[in-house]
């Protein structure tokens, strides 16, 4: 039988699934304004910044109405507690891609510091673990959150090797001091996106199947 | 075991044999009456019981024909003027009166049902009989419906007020008067209770023979129309009962008989209709 | 790979194609409105002062302990309280801003009909029982058709079309209330009242009312009566708030259940009292 409650918890799903597309566009933006040395881009990210934190916002009430209206359980009380913290992430996502989208505006003053070998490699993976995640999400894919958590590592070596890179080249010319600097934190914030999709990931299997994956160092008993 | 113990299981036993042994001759008592009438009359009920006349006087043979159509008579007669009173009454005091009116009619019904019949009966004779200077059909109908009113009245009252209170809210909520709903809810809600109570008061006054006695009196022939004095049921068996001819006693205990055969039925009857349950509904 | 990368076009498709719609509110229309109530039965009083509305097309209920007056309240709204001879009302209440005590009041519960605590089917058929209203109103038209598309609006044709003609008592006590309901609809009421509907029936059968209701807002008004503000939570748009005759809060339901403007609100609805 089909209770009321569905279609609110559908629009809640609506939302927050545009307010995903919204975050992976911005992402999608602010790394090529780096990569193609765009202005134009980068100053759409910052536009479209408040599109996103107005769905935050939007969200959140959402979740509060209808976990005091409606006696949720199971997965979809799960359901709606994830796209609280869900929310959260990306939130976060969307300020990181402003923050990328920032560092592009101060790196396009200067020459670029050596052809992007690293960083455009680095970009694809967190722009497919974000688009993964949130596929995860609508299919409820416990099997593409997992892909999207194996990918962390990866991410995690890319951001190593870019900062060993570029160290080299600020020891070697100091003029390149500044951009190659932003760079590393562009490699920084791309990280950070990557982190909060494996968050959104780690949602999606508590959804499904109800286990708490994160920190799995800590010992539940 | 104690002393004490052993009295107390004596004393409880014998309670329960007298106490049985009461119930027991109660029961006893109607089934030594019916055997009683059987026996007496069972072979005079005939098919010449059921339609000669009386015949005359010391001969042998004859019926009750003119009894039992005059019983029926005085009995129509009584049901149109106890039933309507009754059933009309009784709507007034279960849906519209207030406590004192209702305890004041209640009251006044209880003492009509406890005035004995033979009261009764000259109450008719002065209302009816004296004015027309003849006894009557009319009469004696009269006196039996007057004794139909209360009982007809208080059982009909009870049923109508076993009906639950939701089912009149319910149609009064969908705009229903309060005589709509007394009619097309309330009394076919009770249609049971209230068959069974007219029923009931039907056999208790068609047994009755004081009031009879001087209304309608008695009459040997067929009495035509309402306003000649007609034979009864009751008053032949006391007519004939206490007459020095052996027929007539056979013929005593024939009507007797009938009589409580018909009684019994109409009892039957009216359980069997109240069994199938009054209308509540399920929950 | 980066240069043919950066090639690609930046309208890229998000999962969601186009951005969720909001939904315009209408503005609201108050269909009964009540002012100043007060309410006796003989000389102890019930209600104090209490003024509210109840918006058109939408359900509102009203929660509150045990003896606050709300079924009370309830049953003033269809005049239903003119059964018990000591009640008085004082104060004004308004259907379509017509005085409800002016009108003739059997032509005020056609427009405003109750379905009760516990089901109340008439000793009839199922069929009699829904065409009772029609009936006794002197409907023109065809009586089964209306019979039929009442039994549709209360979820319960499906279940009882090919047995109209057996006793409504046969119903299981779910489907009995389903079928007040109908009685209820098929004079095609403005406004329906209904008095702790589900606190007879079990779980499901109560599910299935809620969802009746919700569905039937759009043919009529609602004011329900319920002691399970959970029940009130999921399914009505205000909430009115009584304790001991007084009306405390009436807000949004949202509004009442998540940020409460009274204490006493906040301490009922968190199970703190009553």
């Amino acid at each position: 039988m089909e209770r009321h409650f569905e279609r609110d918890l559908n629009d809640l799903k609506e939302r927050l699934l545009w307010m995903g597309s919204l975050a992976e566009r911005s992402v999608h933006q602010a790394v090529h304004s780096v990569l193609d040395t765009d202005e134009q881009l980068a100053s759409r990210v910052l536009a479209e910044e408040d599109a996103i934190n107005e769905l935050q916002i939007e969200v959140d009430d959402r979740v509060v109405q209808l976990l005091a209206l409606h006696q949720l359980m199971a997965m979809d009380l799960r359901f709606v507690l994830a796209v609280s913290r869900i929310n959260n992430d990306l939130e976060r996502i969307g300020d990181q891609a402003v923050n990328i989208a920032q560092g592009s505006l101060r790196i396009l003053r200067h020459p670029r510091v050596k052809p992007y070998v690293d960083l455009p490699r680095m970009s694809e993976v967190v722009e497919e673990m974000v688009r993964d995640a949130l596929n995860a999400v609508v299919r409820r894919d416990v099997e593409l959150a997992q892909k999207v958590l194996a990918s962390d590592d990866q991410v995690d070596n890319y951001r190593d090797q870019i900062f060993r890179e570029l160290l080299t080249y600020m020891m070697g010319d100091s003029s390149v001091v500044f951009p190659a600097f932003e760079l590393i934190l562009v490699a920084k914030n791309l990280e950070r996106i990557g982190d909060h999709a494996t968050n959104i990931a780690e949602d999606v299997i508590y959804i499904v199947q109800g286990q708490d994956v994160r920190h799995p160092t800590v010992d539940r008993r | 075991m104690s002393h004490r113990l052993r009295w107390r299981k004596f004393v409880s036993h014998f309670m329960l044999t007298m106490t049985g042994l009461c119930a027991f001759v109660a029961v006893a008592v109607l089934f030594f009456i019916l055997g009683y009438l059987l026996y007496h009359g069972g072979t005079s009920v005939s098919w010449n019981f059921f339609t000669k006349l009386p015949a005359p006087v010391g001969e042998v043979g004859g019926g009750m024909a003119n009894a039992i159509v005059g019983s029926a008579k005085l009995l129509i007669l009584a049901c149109l003027l106890g039933v309507p009173i009754g059933f009309f009454g009784a709507i007034y005091l279960a849906e519209f009166s207030g406590g004192t009116t209702a305890f004041v009619v209640r009251y006044a019904a209880d003492l009509l049902n406890g005035v004995p019949s033979i009261v009764i009966g000259i109450f008719a004779y002065s209302l009816v009989v004296l004015p027309f200077k003849h006894f009557s059909t009319l009469a004696g109908g009269f006196a039996l419906g007057l004794m139909m009113i209360p009982i007809t009245l208080r059982s009909t009252e009870e049923f109508l007020r076993a009906v639950p209170r939701a089912l009149r809210e319910g149609a009064m909520a969908l705009g229903a008067s309060k005589w709509k709903t007394i009619a097309s809810v309330v009394v076919p809600a009770a249609y049971r209770g209230i068959l069974t109570a007219v029923l009931l008061s039907f056999a208790r006054v068609a047994g009755e023979t004081a009031p009879l006695l001087f209304t309608a009196f008695g009459n040997r022939f067929w009495s035509s129309g309402w306003s000649q004095p007609t034979a009864s049921l009751p008053v032949m068996i006391f007519t004939y009962a206490i007459a020095p001819y052996d027929d007539w006693h056979r013929q005593a205990w024939a009507a007797g008989l009938v009589l409580l055969g018909l009684i019994l039925i109409i009892n039957i009857v009216a359980r069997v209709i109240l069994s199938r349950g009054v209308a509540v509904p399920r929950t | 790979m980066a240069s043919v990368r950066s090639a690609v076009s930046v309208n890229i498709t998000p999962p969601v194609a186009t951005p969720p719609s909001r939904e315009a509110q209408a503005p609201l229309v108050m269909r009964m409105t009540a002012s100043k109530v007060n309410f006796y039965y003989g000389p102890k009083q019930v209600l104090f002062d209490v003024s509210l509305n109840i918006a058109s097309n939408k359900v509102t209920s009203l929660i509150g302990p045990s003896g606050c007056g709300k079924s009370t309240l309830l049953r003033i709204l269809n005049r239903m309280h003119e059964t018990v001879r000591t009640s008085r009302v004082e104060g004004e209440i308004l259907i379509d801003n017509q005085n409800i005590f002016a009108q003739d009041v059997t032509a005020l519960r056609r427009r405003v009909g109750m379905v009760f605590q516990r089901p109340n089917p008439f000793p009839k058929s199922i069929f009699e029982n829904v065409a009772y209203g029609l009936r006794i109103n002197g409907t023109k038209g065809s009586i089964s058709d209306a019979v039929e598309k009442s039994l549709r609006h209360s979820a319960l044709w499906d279940e009882v079309k090919d047995q109209l003609h057996k006793s409504a008592y046969d119903l299981s006590g779910g489907q009995q209330q389903r079928l007040c309901i109908a009685r209820a609809l098929a004079v095609e009421p403005e406004v329906l009242l209904l008095d702790e509907p589900c606190s007879a029936l079990d779980p499901i059968s109560t599910a299935k009312i809620e969802e009746l209701l919700v569905q039937l807002k759009d043919l009529c008004t609602i004011a329900i009566v319920t002691h399970n503000m959970q029940q009130a939570a999921r399914v009505s748009d205000f909430t009115a708030f009584l304790l001991t005759g007084q009306l405390i809060e009436f807000n949004p339901t949202a509004q009442l259940f998540t940020t409460p403007t009274d204490a006493r609100t906040e301490a009922y609805i968190t199970g703190r009292f009553g």
